[in-house]
């Protein structure tokens, strides 16, 4: 640092910090286009058909095109929007979902914002997007955007709780808030083979699929219902920004996943430590990524109020079962028969939700209260 | 350099706040509070309390200004219009602001430096929590508990049949 003139500290700080935002930048926009492509190609294999593939080899340019045509699309804003509210939205959306992907360590050393409440700075944050989807709503001065922005929070509020508790174990476990050290807690065994940290996993997985608003919970934007929920009123660019935001939420809901519950950065065996760290990060996260595209292609949309209900009656309960079983695990040893504990909690848990919680009307009509 | 940052801060908060105060579309007025509530925050984060600056984001933005959106929207839209100028609410608000002032003036905290701290990590707030403070933490958990309950009556569908 000799080199640099007096006062170097400041300008040393904000090169690095540039040089963060810079790479977590180009790394997620490159993902956000391959991403975009890949996923209507295999949701094209799914459904029996080819996908885009007019541009460039196998449709591979597929993305710059579509951004050309969203940059020179005319931006409509309705006459009686409030303009300042319908214009701050998605830049609001995209610059939160950006934020949330700043904690995750992404190999050994790779985090860009090493804090020591990483965890609660990602739920922290993530928590503004609920507001931004309602300004999005409000904005547009549209009945169907209000409408798909209050299913939106409704679920995004309903679905933070399972989401939050079930991060809580894997806070008990480790004794801290920050990524880096949960990471390098699970340097022996990811928290995914311990039977707490499955059931964890698969709620966590699930509450991320609702929160980044994806099928089979995309009911805020249920094109049959309410056309595209609060983002109805956008067109070109500000569409498109909506559209980052929620893949970048995507990212940054797996990244969590991966840091939290699959080892972060480690390599599966010892003897697979030759192969760079951020190759295992980016590779755990595509497989999470194909899961979410996956979901997408083989399920149909669930019912508002099975969406609610399952938040409430299911997941809450689970998500607390699974902070109680880590708690066992660890007080019995976190040996061979504390994973026989844990696993027996879960599984009593689970097996009396799904006696209380079955109605025996498997197939019965909705009944409505107000409509007929 | 410190100065300026907090002069941002403090202009960014104050001007949020007024803006709350003195908008009369209700909509915009919540949205600028929520503004103000960011400028807290980043008061937080300047001064070193990490944790209370990520709370205050989650539980003030994340839940109160999104709390108080709803309750604009489910209210009926009769407050657009302007309503005459309050002076007794300059009135209160200067005699708030007063006495504030004094109490902070008057307070030995001011004259005494403050003794050097460990940076607060979560480790040791999880502590206190458990030790120190549990008897406040169950009664707030007690207090949620039968705020939900009240919620969920409030809710329930009444069966009249």
């Amino acid at each position: 640092m000799h080199f640099l003139p007096p006062g170097h500290d400041l300008i040393a700080s904000f090169v690095s910090a540039l040089l963060n935002i810079s790479g977590v930048l180009i790394v997620f926009l490159t993902l956000f286009a391959a991403m975009s492509v890949l996923e209507r190609k295999i949701l094209g294999r799914m459904q029996n058909r080819y996908g885009p593939n007019r541009v460039g080899p196998f449709g591979l340019l597929q993305p710059v095109a579509d951004g050309i045509k969203m940059l020179i699309k005319e931006d409509i804003v309705p006459a009686r929007a409030d303009k300042v509210v319908h214009f701050l939205a998605p830049i609001i959306i995209a610059a939160v979902a950006m934020l949330t992907l700043g904690i995750i360590p992404y190999g050994r050393n790779m985090t860009p914002l090493s804090i020591d409440g990483g965890i609660l700075f990602f739920f922290a944050i993530g928590s503004t997007t609920e507001l931004a989807v309602f300004m999005a709503g409000w904005g547009s001065n549209n009945k169907f955007s209000m409408l798909g922005a209050m299913r939106a929070i409704a679920q995004m509020v309903s679905y933070e709780l399972p989401l939050i508790i079930t991060t809580l174990p894997v806070v008990m476990i480790v004794g801290s808030l920050s990524p880096d050290q949960i990471v390098a807690a699970q340097s022996k065994y990811w928290f995914v083979f311990t039977p707490w940290g499955l059931a964890a996993f698969l709620l966590f997985f699930t509450s991320g699929l609702v929160e980044s608003n994806r099928t089979p919970f995309d009911v805020p934007e249920g094109e049959s219902e309410i056309v595209a929920g609060h983002m109805t009123e956008y067109s070109g660019f500000k569409y498109a920004t909506f559209f980052l935001a929620e893949y970048f939420g995507m990212f940054a809901i797996s990244g969590l996943a991966v840091t939290l519950f699959l080892g972060g950065w480690h390599a599966p065996l010892s003897i697979l430590r030759f192969v760079p760290s951020y190759i295992w990060f980016f590779g755990k996260l595509s497989i999470l990524l194909f899961v979410f595209v996956w979901a997408r292609g083989t399920l149909p949309r669930t019912r508002v109020d099975q969406v609610m209900n399952f938040a409430w009656k299911f997941m809450l309960p689970m998500a607390f079962t699974c902070v109680v079983s880590a708690a066992v695990w660890h007080y019995a040893g976190r040996g061979f028969f504390a994973w026989i504990w844990s696993l027996v909690i879960i599984a009593g848990v689970y097996m009396t939700l799904s006696i209380l919680l079955d109605t025996k009307k498997k197939f019965a009509p909705r009944v409505y209260r107000f409509a007929e | 350099m410190i100065n300026i940052a907090f002069f941002i801060i403090a202009a960014l908060t104050l001007g949020s706040a007024l803006a709350a105060a003195t908008n009369p579309k209700l909509m915009h007025a919540a949205l600028s509070f929520a503004i103000a509530f960011v400028g807290v925050s980043t008061l937080f984060f300047w001064l070193g309390a990490e944790f209370v600056g990520l709370v205050q984001i989650f539980v003030y933005i994340g839940a109160v200004a999104v709390l108080i959106v709803f309750t604009i929207l489910l209210t009926r839209r009769e407050g657009e219009q302007l309503r005459g100028f309050n002076w007794s609410g300059v009135v209160v608000a200067l005699a708030v602001f007063a006495g504030l002032v004094w109490s902070i003036l008057k307070s030995p905290s001011m004259s005494i430096l403050p003794p050097e701290v460990s940076p607060l990590t979560v480790k040791r707030i999880g502590e206190v929590l458990m030790s120190d403070y549990v008897w406040p933490l169950m009664g707030v958990g007690v207090l949620l508990t039968v705020a939900l309950l009240g919620a969920l009556i409030l809710a329930m569908e009444d069966k009249r049949e």
